[in-house]
């Protein structure tokens, strides 16, 4: 089976700083992977390359996802490939309706596959049951995107825009930060409906207590820009217990 | 929703144009007292329009055009300007022949093919007078309005059936001394649009007129007169388009609004002049005075614009608030892109008790255009307890684009409060990405966020509008991001 995602050898510069040095991973469809590691080892930098945000510069190594070179896609067009980025600072965007942005996007996926706009009743109907799936309250899905919302809140939504968009491969980059334990399990269902056979979910996370709720296949641990371990759940409790410092021991040895 | 609302006005246009005797109507080009006199005598005017007229043009004639906004543009030479428009027929035998910038454009707009050929005249067994020509008012309701006793035909036909109101408000809002334009127009109006609206009498529906510039080498010089008597309410709804050409066209209006005790007015206009090409050659010269005046206690008038065309916008729908307690309102989004320059906003006098007026002005400023917000708030002396509440935004889509606000704040009476805020700001890029991370390109994503920015006023439309001129800021914005 060829990986949904696969990258190899990543090198990764932020204003001529290398902050990737060398990342190989892959996943492949019906799989679960975490990325732990402490602050500035790089995890959200692979969140945004992966996204094509601007500014992030690949020096070295290749992304292969769904059988594209990832690299050479624009930002919108990994968006449609099936790429979703749960962001860990959900923007504000004040005076645009939640739900009518989210038909655009919806549709704007739709056009690249080439099929037609999604029916209103039928968008309409999506939304009701995803609503319910993530008890959003009805106001949060016709307010402006984002604005005015709690941090819980916005997480939530992120979450509530995974669940309808249904893209092949969701990255969730640190979902879990500044949620209390109820959001945080509205947030690991909502994952949980989501994920099935035919998709594939990257955790990005600094804490074990998320993957309680979001069960990982494989833990990678990212460390100044590397993946200096790799393992099954147990590694995320285990890291619970010795902390990040056990690891970079490992790594200098 | 639109498209209908747009086609129903332009086949009214249409309808409306059966009727002109376009040959009788020409004038040839340049100004001078004589051609005042014939678009007077075509127009079988009364002595009183006439001698207004006259006077108007002598008084322009000695006038320098004004210099103080902040606009670059060579001033129109005056005499090469046909006056009292009777558009030569332009000599179009196909599609294929009609600028195809045009044609996408109203496409866009989602006019169908029928009737662009309506628009760029060419369809042969239309009346390329009626579309081409100046003005025209949508009078498929007049039976329906005249039964509530309220007036809604063309300028001219009021001049001809009612001389009397005509006669009594022409030129009390905006006198022919007013300003340059304002003199020009006194002086060669062609047409417009009149409305009255009787005591107690609530407008069942919108008014609306719908205006074009057509012909090269024509000035536009409409004249817009709106009564509404006591305790009366009317929305009047003005939209407009201009096909594409080289050279700059003049367009130079005056709309008047009166309002009586406990009357109000919406005024709502969405702005779609032709902006000229992306080098910012051609394009319309909108020089625009509109201006209505609470006249009695407890009455109100409401501007809502939304501008988005013309070469250059150089307008300030003013509200003189005499009546005590009456109300003023401004909303305006002006959006200019490429070459455009905009000088836009409003004026507010205070001049009753307990007025109070609300400005809220979004500029939104792309490729190499000017925007400029200029708003005057006069509180004169014995206005007690008025208020003002001021707040201009400008929103910069490009590191060559310019945004500048003149506040003019003039406060001659002690017990009045007066606001105002401004903000200038970028798109950001966080936004744009995550936009772009949901799927959506980099334009639609400028023209959502530009779309919500503008909300508030949008809001503040009559629904169908609200819709043509969302789409006229995503048409508008094309081409705006790298």
């Amino acid at each position: 089976m060829t990986p949904l995602l696969s990258i190899k050898n990543l090198h990764v510069t932020v204003d001529g700083n290398e902050i990737l040095k060398g990342i190989d991973l892959e996943i492949n469809k019906g799989e679960i992977h975490a990325i732990m590691g402490p602050n500035g080892s790089g995890k959200s930098t692979l969140s945004y390359v992966l996204a094509g945000k601007d500014g992030y510069e690949v020096t070295e190594g290749e992304i292969i996802f769904n059988g594209k070179n990832l690299l050479e896609l624009s930002p919108e067009d990994r968006a449609r490939e099936g790429i979703f980025l749960a962001f860990q600072y959900p923007v504000e965007i004040p005076g645009v309706n939640n739900i009518q942005f989210l038909r655009t996007a919806l549709n704007s996926i739709r056009q690249y596959k080439g099929l037609e706009p999604i029916d209103a009743s039928e968008f309409l109907k999506l939304v009701k049951e995803k609503q319910k799936l993530l008890d959003l309250p009805a106001n949060l899905i016709n307010r402006s995107l984002n604005d005015g919302f709690s941090g819980g809140e916005k997480k939530k939504n992120e979450i509530f825009q995974l669940s309808i968009l249904n893209p092949l491969l969701a990255i969730l980059d640190e979902t879990d930060s500044g949620l209390d334990i109820d959001a945080l399990k509205v947030v690991a269902n909502g994952v949980n409906h989501y994920h099935n056979k035919e998709n594939a979910v990257l955790v990005i996370t600094h804490y074990q207590r998320l993957l309680d709720y979001i069960v990982p296949d494989f833990v990678h641990i990212l460390y100044k820009g590397k993946i200096i371990k790799s393992g099954d759940k147990s590694l995320a409790l285990e890291l619970e217990k010795s902390g990040y410092d056990a690891y970079k021991v490992e790594t200098t040895n | 929703m639109s498209n209908e609302i747009i086609k129903e006005k332009i086949n009214k246009d249409y309808e409306w144009g059966w009727s002109f005797d376009i040959e009788a109507e020409t004038a040839p080009k340049g100004l001078n007292e004589e051609i005042i006199r014939f678009i007077s005598y075509k127009k079988n005017e009364p002595d009183w329009l006439l001698e207004f007229r006259l006077k108007a043009f002598r008084y322009w004639k000695e006038m320098k055009h004004p210099h103080w906004a902040h606009l670059k543009f060579d001033i129109p030479d005056f005499q090469d300007i046909i006056y009292y428009a009777a558009p030569k027929k332009k000599s179009v035998n196909s599609l294929d022949e009609v600028d195809p910038e045009i044609l996408k454009m109203f496409e866009r707009l989602g006019i169908p093919l029928e009737e662009q050929k309506v628009l760029a005249g060419v369809t042969p067994n239309v009346a390329i007078d009626a579309v081409l020509d100046s003005v025209s008012v949508k009078t498929t309701f007049r039976e329906v309005l005249a039964e509530k006793g309220i007036i809604f035909c063309s300028f001219s036909e009021a001049v001809q059936n009612h001389p009397d109101l005509v006669k009594k408000y022409l030129g009390s809002v905006v006198p022919y001394t007013d300003n340059f334009y304002a003199a020009l127009n006194s002086a060669v109006f062609s047409d417009g649009s009149f409305c009255y609206i009787p005591k107690g009498v609530r407008c069942p529906m919108e008014l609306s007129t719908y205006f074009r510039i057509n012909t090269a080498g024509t000035g536009q010089f409409e004249r817009t007169l709106i009564i509404a008597d006591e305790e009366s309410y009317v929305s009047y709804l003005e939209g407009c388009t201009a096909p594409r050409r080289d050279e700059n066209q003049l367009h130079a209006a005056v709309v008047e609004i009166i309002a009586h005790r406990n009357a109000e007015v919406k005024y709502s206009t969405v702005q779609n002049w032709y902006p000229g090409d992306k080098e910012g050659k051609g394009g319309v010269f909108n020089f625009v005075t509109k201006r209505g005046i609470c006249l009695e206690e407890n009455s109100k008038i409401s501007w809502t614009q939304v501008e988005t065309g013309s070469a250059i916008t150089w307008k300030y729908p003013s509200v003189v608030l005499k009546g005590d307690n009456s109300v003023g309102e401004f909303y305006s989004i002006a959006l200019t892109n490429n070459y455009q320059q905009a000088d836009t906003g409003t004026k507010m006098i205070h001049i009753g008790k307990n007025t109070r007026s609300t400005i809220v002005s979004k500029g939104i400023a792309a490729g190499f255009s000017e925007n400029n917000y200029r708003g005057l708030v006069q509180i004169r002396k014995g206005a007690k307890n008025a208020r003002n509440f001021s707040q201009c935004d400008s929103l910069l889509l490009s590191d060559t684009c310019g945004a500048h606000t003149f506040p003019y704040i003039e406060v001659k009476d002690t017990t009045a409060i007066v606001e105002h805020e401004a903000t200038t700001g970028k798109i950001s890029e966080e936004q744009l990405f995550y936009c772009m991370q949901r799927g959506i390109d980099k334009e639609k994503a400028v023209s959502i966020i530009v779309n919500g920015y503008c909300k508030d006023i949008l809001n503040k439309l009559p629904m169908e509008f609200a819709v043509e001129a969302q789409k006229l800021l995503e048409i508008s914005l094309e081409g705006s991001v790298g």
